[in-house]
């Protein structure tokens, strides 16, 4: 189903598409998208956008299940509390990414902005990844409690930058960052160290980045050239001897 | 002995065990979490260690023999009007632990309790009374954003709606649960809510915990919670319930999150919070997402798409310095319901300096909020929620007087199935089987026993609103709503009764 979004408030955008879906209505391809917000947001099963433009805010948030890919770049709070399904951006996405998010996989080919990944959980079967191409802002992965992060900071339009910003991690209690190449150190939330990653790490590395590049068509060797780092919570419990009782 | 802590022995309870009337039947053994009671071999008989008991008086309540007294500790210490005990107690623990002082439970600081400060009043002569007992007495309330005015057409059909609505959630009686995660209480208690609240026609709140999927079949008396943790939220969750709030701050702990200690995650909290078992769960102090007005406008719009418009979104703030102009914010970014929670509130763990020394009382929120919002003109886009130390039926009536559309209550709650205000709750040990999920504990609460007291709480309480409404001469909540001229103070200063829009008694 292709459907115009020029000119169409995100209202009534979405609305179309959730009685699309009600229908039965499976594969959409939305063109001349220019900041509308929450596209597909709480939308549940085995649904296909096409994005064509600029995701506004939110897109994606309280998915389960539906895969998006956009061709553009996103704006902020893409997969926010995301439950399942796949979001793949080929540009940049802005602050706020995959905060919350419980399981599914967001693939963005270059930069994101702040505080993403915040708070990204696992549980069960459910295991969020969210890989990034480009370079990150600050607050990385902050308060992570599951899933994988992965930063390569190859697709950058920030050169000079580095690979991420200030307080990568700070809080994390579980869950793991890998970046490629070195991680600066200063760069670090309190506490945490890098090491250097497994071959478990390995697998888990290549299986995303193997799907990262047949989405992109990016040649999986060279991306894998560099050796890759870990960052992983020092306790599961990072505050648990804070207190005393009164 | 040389090393002992110098707080040994400054516990603050004793036990007086009457020896005469003691059988030694072993009840406060087996009811103490604390290990306060022990059976000594040796001697054969019950004993006790006063340093381990925490005050809950559980032991004392299942005495069979009514051998049992739990009392407070007299001080240790020289008279002193600036250094009272629990400073220089407190200062002990923390020199000998680095930890910051933990507290559960409401602020019990003697800060100005305004609802003792106001006074209701009744019709005489000039217009009658109105006996609940035998004449119609309308205490229904909807909460949601309402029309500033409504226009008609004329159809064949006779006259049609023509303004859209929004929606409205139904209560048969003005008061809520307020929200109290699974994890922070255990099971037991949320289905007594879910039930209690059904039965009675109002609501119970999720807290941040999640909904375990058992109990979505009260969904149509249930509103789930969003906080920063994100625990347990998924688009199930938010269709399961009948509105949706959004959880920025909590009057016990303004300004910080929340944080659950592994202990109390089992594996049916890990279940409905789906974190892992054991870990803590975090909540950080701000939505990461919520940096501004605009943001929480952003979300509120994120939610109400997941939910296609059919929920209302409350957003709970917590009572802090400039909460009128917060709150009117908060309606202008769409929220539908403003949840404002005082001071007073309770919490299942919130660091006592923060419970004690941070936010404002209700009242004076409430009512600077009612009249914020009455100034810009926007008092009917969003009902006003309150919380935060509702102790009576007289507390909700002048709530309303004041300006709330509901009350939201949960110590009341707590206490009508046994609580008593020890202020333990993060210890995962509660004596009365509330606020543990050890399963030894919290079969001490029984759900249609629990269900039960609830109801009949809420109950008693709309029956006395309905006779102190019918005292006033009105027969419907409404005609109370904000009509702060039955209110009168006693014992206020000018700039008091200015904020709360009240006049001296006697006036």
């Amino acid at each position: 189903m292709l459907l115009d979004a020029d000119n169409i408030y995100y209202r009534q955008l979405n609305k179309q598409i959730r009685e699309l879906v009600a229908q039965g209505e499976t594969e959409f391809e939305i063109i001349n998208v220019r900041g509308q917000r929450y596209i597909a947001d709480g939308l549940i099963g085995d649904l296909k956008f096409k994005v064509h433009g600029v995701p506004g805010q939110d897109m994606a948030a309280f998915m389960r299940g539906p895969t998006i890919r956009v061709e553009g770049n996103a704006q902020d709070g893409v997969g926010n509390t995301m439950d399942d399904g796949l979001v793949v951006i080929d540009g940049m996405a802005g602050d706020v990414v995959g905060y919350a998010m419980r399981g599914g996989k967001v693939l963005i080919k270059g930069d994101v902005g702040y505080r993403v990944g915040i708070h990204m959980k696992a549980y069960k079967e459910k295991f969020p990844v969210l890989v990034v191409g480009g370079k990150a802002g600050d607050f990385l992965g902050e308060y992570m409690a599951g899933g994988a992060i992965i930063l390569l900071g190859m697709f950058t339009g920030k050169p000079d930058a580095p690979i991420c910003g200030r307080s990568l991690g700070t809080g994390m209690h579980g869950g793991v960052i890998y970046v490629r190449g070195e991680v600066p150190v200063e760069q670090l939330g309190p506490h945490l160290k890098t090491e250097a990653v497994d071959e478990e790490d390995m697998k888990l590395i290549t299986a995303n980045l193997k799907q990262f590049c047949d989405e992109f068509g990016v040649d999986l060797n060279t991306v894998l050239a560099e050796p890759f780092q870990r960052v992983k919570p020092f306790s599961h419990r990072p505050y648990g001897n804070l207190y005393v009782a009164c | 002995m040389a090393f002992a802590p110098i707080n040994k022995n400054y516990h603050d309870f004793f036990v007086v065990r009457d020896k005469d009337a003691c059988i030694n039947c072993q009840v406060c053994v087996r009811q103490c979490s604390y290990g306060v009671h022990y059976w000594d071999e040796a001697r054969q008989c019950v004993r006790h260690d006063n340093t381990k008991c925490i005050g809950c008086h559980r032991c004392e309540a299942y005495c069979p023999t009514q051998a049992l007294l739990i009392q407070e500790k007299p001080s240790n210490f020289k008279p002193n009007a600036l250094w009272r005990p629990v400073f220089i107690k407190n200062v002990y623990k923390q020199a000998d632990s680095g930890g910051v002082l933990l507290a559960g439970m409401g602020s019990p600081v003697d800060i100005p309790v305004y609802w003792d400060k106001l006074l209701l009043d009744a019709s005489q002569v000039t217009n009658p009374s109105i006996d609940p007992l035998r004449e119609p007495m309308e205490l229904r309330t909807y909460l949601g954003s309402k029309p500033t005015r409504l226009e008609f057409e004329t159809t064949p059909e006779g006259p049609r709606l023509k303004t859209p609505t929004k929606p409205n959630i139904k209560l048969n009686i003005p008061i809520m649960f307020s929200a109290m995660s699974f994890g922070s209480i255990n099971f037991n208690l949320h289905v007594a809510m879910a039930r209690a609240a059904t039965e009675v026609g109002t609501y119970y709140n999720t807290g941040e915990g999640g909904l375990h999927e058992s109990l979505y079949k009260y969904g149509p008396n249930t509103i789930v919670q969003v906080a920063s943790g994100r625990f347990g939220v998924h688009s199930d969750y938010l269709n399961a319930g009948a509105a949706i709030e959004i959880k920025i701050g909590q009057g016990a702990k303004p300004g910080i999150g929340g944080h659950l200690p592994g202990e109390k995650i089992n594996a049916m909290v890990s279940e409905t919070r789906m974190v892992p078992l054991g870990s803590d769960a975090i909540s950080p102090a701000p939505h990461h997402d919520i940096y501004s007005i605009e943001d929480l406008h952003q979300l509120i719009y994120a939610l109400k798409e997941a939910s296609d418009y059919k929920k209302p979104v409350s957003v709970k703030i917590a009572a802090v310095h400039n909460v009128a102009a917060i709150a009117s914010g908060v309606v202008r970014a769409g929220a539908d319901i403003v949840a404002i929670d005082g001071m007073r509130g309770g919490t299942g763990a919130a660091p006592a300096m923060i419970r004690d020394n941070v936010g404002i009382p209700i009242e004076l929120a409430l009512a600077s909020v009612d009249q914020r919002l009455r100034d810009e003109g926007i008092r009917n886009d969003a009902s006003v929620v309150v919380a935060g130390g509702t102790r009576c039926s007289a507390d909700v009536i002048k709530a309303i007087a004041l300006g709330a559309d509901a009350v939201y209550i949960a110590t009341a709650a707590l206490l009508a199935v046994g609580c008593t205000l020890c202020a333990r709750c993060y210890t995962g040990k509660c004596p009365w089987g509330i606020a543990t999920n050890d399963p030894y504990l919290a079969k001490r609460q029984n759900p249609d026993i629990a269900a039960k007291k609830m109801a009949n709480l809420m109950k008693a309480w709309a029956h006395e609103i309905e006779e102190m409404l019918g005292g006033m001469g009105l027969n419907s909540i409404e005609s109370l709503r904000g009509n702060r001229d039955k209110l009168r103070a006693v014992g206020l200063s000018q700039s008091e009764m200015d904020i709360l829009g009240v006049k001296p008694a006697g006036r």
